[in-house]
Order: structure tokens, then sequence, then C-alpha cells
């Protein structure tokens, strides 16, 4: 409740507060805590900035008879402005340590991990984020795209990884960032404590589509994640209806087999984003569009217009042809 | 060598007499034989500028030179302006089509790339390079034909990068240019090359001018300016000459090795082969903090110089305020970390910079409360320049104290990269540098050309840009809360920070009419402003005893500095220090603490080989984007230079 | 008059081409077509006068542009070429960074190869690869024995280096003959 009335108090007319991707709608301990630190150094700071700025307004009234000599100084409130001066610096250091303290108290605590936990490898490229469940054992893994699922009230640890350039792991609901630099590995905890989707987009400048390159992470009951772990698991089903199987039939015929990978298919392409159940997510273009027919449609017929620069190039298609192969995508639940 | 300076006093009733001595010259003249506007004529001869554009591009003369500097820096801070309204003008609205990501990126490269290398940098040592000679009492800047060197070096770094950006092959990886986005795999042509190099031109002059600031305030003081009379103006460009000959070698380096990466193949940031790309953060950094500081540390000058002004009284607090900028010069070595905090450091070390960068709030802290106390115990004057203080104090300390949020790692993890960073530091740059640097060039203005700026546009240009700029980077801090990364060509309607970026572009609008305004006034009161005398704000400080524009020697006689406001001291005239040459460029050397006049210095004529041997450099630079061989024909080019400028003239002094 | 026209032009010339190195052609116009290109691969023929050539000039468009070669070889290893080029010194594929060609060194001879695949093991990529990536591949492959422009051909990448990157070889412009294999030989 105080931090809806601080926010209303410091940015009356804008809400600021509510929207999906906000550092100050928090869902998850880490980010919790941050935005707490967060009020914490803002009031603290905001009442050092009122005082500065009521001294400076007081300050401004004419003390000096007009015509003094700028040069003479009145030793007593010389001395006392000494004083007051060495108070206030006194008063800065107080505040600077202490917010230093703070910061390192809720440093240490924010960044502690646990490696026994669910553990999700983030692989970023431009611009998409590939992400790799890890398990013990090997029929448990398996690789999606852009949407990353977690069980509820659960932490989860991300490897994060990068195949070409910097990218920045930044979901603000949940908590902050963390840099994907290639050669390198950096882990990050995430926990949700509610039921929701939370997004997330990369906040390392990478390229043209730096803006595009968004991410949904789902938080469901540990039983509701399990269910959809399952069917990620599995193959790719093979169509049933007519224009689901012409479909088929024209992806393989068409560049798409070349970049994406369809498990359980002869598509194996491991450069863009894995398709075997793309139907079951709530985007596509990383975070870019709804998954709607229309979408896929016009994604595949001119992704360039959509996100100019992305890798995924304009192809040759007939108008037949684009109904079964939507059909197709959207199947693969 | 062994001539000594004599010192005289031939018409002021009040004189002091120095300590050095030694019998003059008979065959020369000496300005103590001559006296009234024939000195002044002479003088000016002596020291004058040929006309036309031979003598136009030989000069050597620090005003002309300065003003020159002025001049682009603030061409090149409308033009990086220009590219930030086409940015707002794009993420007016979500999903706007007014452009497409490779002009934005290349657009917002450019904007921080102008403001930082081309505008923040240089304006400093622009406003150095002509006040700081009058300031401390000397006839021209340490080292002029350098001086002219790095102006034409600067021109032509910041040329190159603008016309490159006009054919299309402008920078598109940000001011930071950050690999591996920056290196050959990912960013394919001529396009970050051109800005490697622009660094590495600005950097040049950026050193070069560095170099004779510091000489020039440690060797060429007026003859009793020790060093507490030193005016805090100085003190604040001779700490930030520091702080830059220390810095901008990093990011030097760095583009180097990006280039050599780039164009002969080395592997210094490719971890494949052992490189690694964070090295280039750390030495990209290593600079970058330091350079907030040094577009941030030259205008603590100009607050000080305003405000004891307007305030009608003398800094309170001399030496705790020059004791802070030499502080905040050393720590700001020290916080570089706090750029890299979310690429995975070890957490202790993190930490560290967590506390060094909250320190540096004590230096400035320092130094608010020491102008605040002066305005406290003065009779401030509210014009323009003071106006623009108060202003610096309004958004400065707020962009200061978020700048202690983003000094906590656990704070800056959420804010890191996003609006909320771009609002700090508009708030810290535009509040700390472009507000009292208005100022300064209101309170200037006078001195630079004889006559002063309308106080009501003055007043109108302040509040624009007043409220423009709150309105534009305020709402800032909020959708970099919300979420919203920086460097994004646009945004989607369903995020919902349509609203505020719309009132920010809004803002950036007012503030950018403020400029225009600013424009209005220079160019309406350059012709029609009134006339001001050598002293129209009745300051404390050496340069408002020259006359306006000052003559091209500066000074008829070189003064005698018994104050650190030696105008309020002297009230009826200043005493001056004799002896020196009148029919040759001679200046008053003196000792680094004392400033005891200990010698008389020739200081170099006029030459074209400066603008030679940058236009050398120019091509060695240019070349060196194409093909590595350019080093070395370029080199070979700029020794042939180097050999003509420093041709011994067959003086006394050299052969002594 | 001169003294102004000749400057002018050297710095129109320079702007034109500044403006087609750095493009950034992210969508071909028009979309997805496939050229027709006719080049020789000797310069025999029959009757009297050279073979009868069409060019569409888009290999110069491809070859001359940094970021459409810096895609070909990108599109080089995600299509894997390497697999049977290796990295250009050649391994079940023909070597394809030295000055010897068996089907003809010209960027158009390399679209068509690419697209119409050559025996003795070389796949057809038509509908495969859009068109426009093939021209991409075909610079790039131009650009791996130094037959573009220096400031177009790219630098090195991230990983391993087995040689120097294409912005540092050496031209070597394609010649007749070397060593081709039986299969591909002329019929005598």
């Amino acid at each position: 409740m105080h931090r809806r009335l601080a926010c209303v108090f410091l940015i009356l007319p804008l809400g600021a507060c509510q929207g999906w991707q906000s550092a100050l709608d928090t869902h998850g301990p880490a980010a919790s805590a941050l935005e707490a630190l967060f009020w914490t150094f803002l009031s603290v700071l905001g009442f050092v900035w009122v005082l500065t700025m009521g001294a400076v307004a007081l300050s401004l009234r004419r003390r000096r008879p007009e015509g003094e000599d700028p040069l003479v100084t009145n030793p007593r409130r010389e001395s006392r402005m000494g004083w007051t001066i060495s108070g206030a610096v006194a008063l800065t250091v107080v505040t600077v340590l202490t917010l230093t303290g703070l910061s390192y108290a809720s440093q240490k605590h924010l960044f502690e991990k646990r490696d026994d936990v669910l553990t999700i490898k983030v692989t970023g490229h431009q611009w998409w984020w590939q992400v790799d469940y890890e398990d013990s054992q090997a029929d448990k893994r398996f690789t999606t795209a852009n949407e990353i699922h977690i069980p509820v009230g659960e932490p989860v640890l991300l490897k994060l990884e990068s195949s070409d350039v910097i990218h920045s792991f930044w979901v603000p609901s949940l908590t902050g960032k963390m840099d994907l630099i290639p050669g390198r590995q950096n882990t990050l905890q995430i926990q949700a404590d509610r039921e929701g989707s939370y997004r997330g987009q990369c906040a390392e400048f990478c390229g043209w589509q730096h803006a595009h390159m968004g991410m949904l992470i789902v938080a469901r009951p540990k039983a509701e994640f399990d269910g959809w772990r399952d069917n990620q698991i599995r193959d790719a089903t093979a169509p049933q209806t007519d224009e689901r199987k012409r479909g088929e039939q024209i992806f393989f015929s068409k560049p798409c087999v070349m970049c994406h990978q369809v498990r359980g298919t002869s598509a194996g392409g491991k450069v863009a984003p894995d398709l075997t159940h793309v139907g079951s997510r709530q985007y596509i273009a990383a975070g870019t569009l709804p998954t709607t027919r229309g979408n896929i449609a016009a994604w595949i017929v001119d992704p360039q217009s959509i996100k100019p620069g992305a890798q995924m190039p304009v192809i040759k298609i007939e108008p037949d042809e684009l109904d079964p192969l939507v059909s197709y995508l959207e199947g693969l639940k | 060598m062994s001539d000594v300076l004599a010192t005289h006093e031939p018409v002021a009733p009040i004189g002091r007499k120095s300590e050095a001595y030694a019998p003059v010259n008979p065959r020369e003249l000496r300005d103590n034989q001559i006296d009234g506007p024939e000195l002044t004529t002479r003088l000016a001869k002596t020291w004058g500028t040929a006309p036309g554009l031979l003598g136009a591009l030989s000069t050597v003369d620090h005003k002309i030179i300065g003003r020159r500097y002025i001049t682009t820096a603030f061409m090149f801070l409308f033009l990086g302006g220009l590219s930030a309204v086409f940015m707002r003008l794009q993420l007016a609205r979500p999903e706007n089509g007014l452009m497409g990501p490779d002009l934005y990126n290349q657009l917002f490269t450019m904007h921080g790339t102008t403001m930082m290398f081309l505008f923040g940098v240089p304006i400093g040592e622009a406003l150095a390079v002509y006040l700081v000679p009058l300031m401390v009492g000397t006839r021209n800047i340490a080292f002029p034909r350098l001086n002219a060197f790095s102006y034409y070096v600067y021109l032509f770094g910041g040329l190159m990068i603008w016309i490159a950006f006009m054919l299309n092959i402008g920078a598109d990886t940000g001011w930071f240019s950050y690999v591996p986005l920056s290196g050959p795999e990912y960013s394919p042509g001529k396009r970050v090359d051109f800005w490697a190099q622009m660094i590495t031109f600005t950097e040049l002059s950026g050193l070069a001018v560095a170099v004779e600031i510091v000489v020039t305030v440690l060797k060429q003081r007026a003859p009793g300016m020790t060093l507490d009379r030193i005016p805090l103006f100085v003190w604040a460009v001779f700490v930030n000459s520091f702080v830059i000959i220390f810095a901008l070698p990093a990011v030097m380096i760095a583009s180097t090795m990006l280039i050599l990466d780039r164009l002969v193949g080395t592997h210094f940031f490719n971890p494949a082969e052992g490189g690694d790309a964070l090295l280039y953060q750390h030495m990209f950094w290593f600079f970058g903090h330091p350079e907030v500081y040094i577009i941030f540390l030259p205008a603590t000058g100009f607050v000080s110089a305003i405000v004891t002004t307007f305030a009608r009284r003398q800094a309170f607090g001399y030496l705790p305020l020059v004791l802070s900028l030499i502080a905040t010069g050393f720590l700001s070595f020290g916080l570089w970390v706090h750029h890299m905090f979310t690429v995975g450091l070890p957490q202790l070390g993190a930490s560290f910079f967590t506390a060094s960068s909250m320190l540096i709030a004590i230096p400035n802290g320092i130094q608010i409360f020491c102008w605040i106390a002066t305005l406290w115990d003065g009779r401030p004057v509210v014009k323009t320049p003071l106006l623009f203080v108060l202003g610096f104090f309004f958004i400065f300390v707020a962009g200061g104290l978020s700048g202690i949020m983003l000094a906590s790692v656990p704070i800056d993890t959420q804010v890191h990269d996003t609006y909320f960073v771009v609002a700090h530091f508009h708030y810290v740059l535009i509040g700390g540098n472009v507000f009292p640097l208005l100022g300064a060039i209101y309170y200037w203005f006078p001195k630079f050309t004889g006559r002063m700026m309308s106080e009501r546009l003055g007043k109108w240009n302040f509040w624009l840009a007043f409220i423009g700029f709150n309105m534009a980077f305020f709402p800032m801090h909020i959708t970099g809360l919300m979420g919203m990364p920086r460097r994004v060509y646009t945004y989607q309607a369903e995020m919902g920070w349509g609203t505020l970026n719309l009132v920010s572009t809004v803002g950036a609008l007012i503030l950018f009419t403020s400029f225009v305004l600013f424009l209005i006034n220079v160019i309406t009161s350059l012709r029609h402003g009134m006339m001001a005398g050598p002293n129209p704000w009745e300051s404390g400080t050496l340069e408002w005893a020259a006359a306006s524009p000052p003559h091209p020697q500066n000074f008829d006689r070189i003064p005698v500095v018994t104050n650190r406001e030696p105008l309020w001291a002297e009230r009826s005239a200043i005493p001056v220090a004799t002896g020196l040459s009148v029919d040759n460029r001679e200046l008053i050397v003196s000792t680094v603490t004392e400033a005891r006049a200990d010698l008389r210095e020739a200081s170099p004529e006029p030459s074209l080989w400066p603008f030679i041997a940058a236009v050398a450099t120019a091509v060695a630079f240019i070349g060196s984007i194409f093909t590595p061989w350019a080093v070395l024909w370029g080199g070979s080019a700029v020794g042939i230079a180097l050999i003509g400028w420093f041709w011994p003239k067959g003086a006394k002094e050299d052969e002594s | 008059m001169n003294r102004i026209v000749a400057p002018a032009g050297i710095f129109l010339l320079l702007v034109l081409g500044a403006c087609e190195r750095e493009e950034r052609a992210f969508r071909a116009d028009p979309i997805a077509t496939e050229t027709e290109e006719k080049i020789a691969l000797v310069p025999l023929s029959p009757g009297s006068g050279p073979p009868v050539e069409h060019r569409t000039g888009k290999g110069k468009e491809y070859e001359d542009n940094a970021y459409h070669v810096a895609q070909g070889k990108r599109l080089y290893t995600w299509f894997n070429c390497n697999g049977c080029h290796s990295n250009g010194g050649g391994g079940s594929g023909p070597p394809l960074m030295d000055d010897r060609w068996i089907y003809g060194g010209q960027i158009e001879n390399i679209v068509q190869t690419i697209r119409e695949g050559r025996p003795n093991g070389m796949p057809s990529f038509r509908g495969k690869v859009p068109d426009d990536q093939i021209w991409e591949l075909a610079a790039y492959v131009r650009s791996m024995s130094g037959n573009v422009a220096k400031d177009v051909a790219p630098g090195r990448n991230d990983d391993m280096h087995p040689r120097p990157a294409e912005n540092r070889e050496p031209d070597s412009p394609p010649v007749a003959g070397g060593s081709i294999p039986p299969s591909a030989e002329m019929p005598q």
C-alpha cells in the first residue's frame, strides 16, 4: 500500500507503477527487495534534494548592503557558515555510508544462488533468445525459444550465454538484469511468487532489432509446469488434416528448413528459433507479435518490414501456399 | 636566456617591485620606454594576426583559436541536438515509422559521439584556451602553435565523422561501440572505423590542449599570482587538464585496438583466440567515467566565477573548493566499474566501486555547499548568468542524487541501460555542463565581443531551456522504471510508454527552441548588443582588466597580482610589471608556486606549419581507415610538416 | 571552371561509392525474384564472335556492398558450406580461396553453381536458399580469394582463425585451367 501511495505522490498523473515490464510492479522476491531498496534510496535522496533546494532558495535573499566591498567578510558569520558546512558534509558522509551499507547488505542477500534447482540455459542471438532446459536425464532436455516457463514459488537458475554480441537478460518484475557475453557464462537466479506472464527485453544494445528482442516468462503452478514440460519434450505431432499436410510439404520445400528445426521431422536447422511447438507460444518473432493466424502470415510474407535487419529473409511464396503453411505452423502446439 | 625581467611603475602611482631584476638591453625597445596609445598600437602590431586567408590559417593568437574552438563546439552542439530531435520525433509514438533501425542507430551514435567527444570535452577546453591566459595575466597560451594544430585536428576529426554520416557511413554501434558488436564480424564496412579514427583525432587535440593549459597555469602566471590566488575557474580547468592527460590515452588505445582488430585481424577482443570482450569495456570506461568529470569540472569553474561575481562576494571556502576539485579529479579514476555492474563481476569487487562512486558525492557536496554559502552571505543579483547557475543547482543536484542510486549495485541491476540512466546522465551533463556553459557565455560574451547579450531574450532562453529540459528528461526516469531500455528505435503500443514519450518529445522540442533563441540572441547581440566596457559585471578576476574584446597582446603591461580578486583589491589601477620587449613577442615565465617573475621568454610567431601538420595528420588518420600502410606514408608527411614547424629561426635565444 | 568541376566530380563519385558500399539493403527489391544471367564458362563459341552473354548487373550490387558480403559470410557457415569447402581451403569440395575456378570465377558463375548445383556433389539450392541470399553467398565466395574491394571484404570473425581474414587476403584473380577433376573437364 505504501508503495502505491508513494507512487501517486511522486508521479501523480502518470500511474507508472503498473505495467508488465515494470521494475515497480514486482512479483518475485528479488525484484521486491530491489524495489524496497529503491524507495528507501529515493526517499532519503529526495529529502536531501529538497533540503538543498531550500538552502538555495533562502540564500537568494540579499544580505549584504549595496556597495559593500565584496572582499570584506564578517568573521563571525564566516565561522558560522564554516560550521554549518562542516555539519552538512558530516551528514553527507553519514548518509553516503549508510546507503553504501544498505546497498551491500541487500546485494549479498540478492545474489545468493542455489545450484540444486531447475537450470535453464539462455543463449542470446541477434535478435531472439534460445532456451535450453537442462536436466541430468538426457530425455528431459529440450530446446525452445523466447518463452521461458517456470514453476511458481521456486527459484530457477539461468545460465546466460551469447552466440554473437553482448545481450542483457532483463525481466524487471522478477529481478535485475545480467549480461550475456560471448566467451563467458553468467548466472542469474529468478523466482516468481505469483502466477502470471512477465515480459522481459534485451537491455544491452545489440544491433538493428535490439528494440524487438523481447521474451516472456510464464510462471505456473508446479503441476501445470510439469504438464507443459512433458509436452515440450515431445516431438512435433504429424499433421492430421489435408490442409496441414499440404502445409508441411510447403514448409519442407521452402528455405524454412535451412534454419529452423521441427523435432521429429527432417527439418534440422539450428540457427533460428526451434519451431517444434511454436503454436503453443504466446508470441512470435521474439515477443513482437501475438501468435495469431494473421500475424504468422504477415511474418512469413514480409519479416523485413516488421523487423528490418532481422535474419529471417523474405522468401518467394505463392498466395495459395500461405494458408496451409500458417495452418501447419499454428498447429505445432 | 639570462635576461631577467625588470619591474617598473611607469604610469600607475602604485606598483610593486618584483624580486627579479636585470639591466635592460638598450637596443631593444621595452614597454617602460613608451606609453599610452603608442604602446598599445605597437604591441598590437607585434602580437597581431596578419590579414587574409594565410594570416587566418597561421594565427597563433589564443583568442582567435579559442573563438574558433567555441564556435565549432557550439556548431557540433547544434548538430548533436538536431539528431536528438529526430530521435525524439521517432520515439514520440509507439511503432512510429519515421525512420528504420539503421538510421536511428546512426543517429543515436552520432548524438552521443558528438555530444561527448566533439562538444563535451572540447567546449571546456575551448573556453580555457580563450580565458586562461587572460585570467592568469599572460599574453598567449603556452605552445601556441600546438594550440593551432590541436584546433585543426579537432575540426578535421569532427568534419570527418559528420561527412561520413552524411555519406551513409555513419557509425551505428553507439558512442561506446562495445565489441563484439562493433568488431569486424558484426559491423561490416567502414562505419566503425570512422568512429574509431574520430576518437584518435579528438583525443589528440584534447591532449594537446590539456598540456598547454597545464604549462600555462604552472609557468605563465602573472607575478604575484601565488597558488592560493589562482582563480577558481583556472583551478578547475587545471585539474581538468590532468584528468584529460590520464584518461584520454585509455580510449585512444581501446579504439586503436578496435581498429586493429577490424583492419589487420588482431585478436584483442576475440574470445576464441584468447582475447576478451570485457577488456574493451574496462578500457573504455577507464576513460569514460573520468570523461564525465572532464565535462563537469570546467563547468564548476564557470559556476565559481559566476557565483562570485553575482553574489558580490568573494567565494566562500576557496581552499575546500580547490581541494574538492583535486579530490574529484583523483576519485574520478576509481569508479569506472559502475558502468559494468551487470557484466557479472565478482560481487565484492563490484561493491568496492559502489563505495567509491558514492564517495565522490562528498567533494561534489562540499562544492555545492560552498557556492550556496557564497550566495547566502552575498548580495545576489539575479542576471541571466546567475539564473543559469540556479538552474544548474536544481538540475545537477537531482542528477547527482539519482547517480547515488545508480552507484548501488542492486539498484543498478534494475535501472542500468534503461531510460532511467538516460534521464540521470542528461540531468548530470546538461545540468552540470550545458546550463553553466550557457551562463558562462552570457557572462563572458561582453569580453569576447565587446557587446552585452540581451537580458530579455536571455530570461526567455533560460526559462524555455529549464522547462523544456525537465519536461523532456524527468519523464524518462519513469519510462525507465517502467521497463523501457535505452537505444531502442521503437516500442510496442501495449508497453504503455507512449504518453510519457510524447511528453518527452514535446519537452525536447521546447529545449531545442530555447537553443534557437540562444543562437538568435548571440547573432543579434553581435550587431546590436549594448556596448560593454572592460568590466561590465564589475567582476574581480584579471580577464576583466583587459579591453573588451581584448587586444592581441591581452595586456599592455603584465599585471602584478596582489589578491585572489585583483580588480576588487586594486580599485584605482592594477600594479604592473614592465620590461618586456615591445617589438618582439615576449612574455613572463614565473615560478611554479610563488609566481615570482623568473624569465623573459619568447612566444612563437604565427606559422602555417601547424595547419599543414594537421592536414598531414588528417590524411594519415583517414588513410589508415582504408589501409594500415597509411600510417607509414602518412607518418612521413607528418614528419616533414614537423620539421618545417620546428626549423630553427636563428634567434638569439635558440643559439645561446 | 575545371578546378571546381573536377573536385566536385570526385566528391560525387565518392558519395555514390560510399552510399553503395555501406547501404544496408535488408529487403531486396523486387522481392524474391530470380535473375536470368547468361555467362560463358569459356571464351569459345560456335561461329564467329565471342559467346553471347547477358548480365543483369546484380552481381556488382552485391559484390560492392559490405553488408551483403558480410551476410554471405554468416550464411556460409549457417548453410554448412564449410561442411565440404572448409574455411575455403577445400575438403570434399574444391577450395574457394585460390585462383582456380572449375565453373568460372565471375559472381554470375558462382550464383549459377549454387543455384543449379554441379556434378560430383554440389547440390542445387534453388528454392532452398532465397535468390538474394545466393547472391550474398556468391559475393562472399568471391571475397575469399581477394576478388572484392578491400574496404568491402569482411574482417576476421570472433572464432579460431585458420587463415587471414578476407580483407587481408591477397588478390588472386581467376585464371583459366588448373587442376580440374576429370568429371568436370571439357570433352576432348
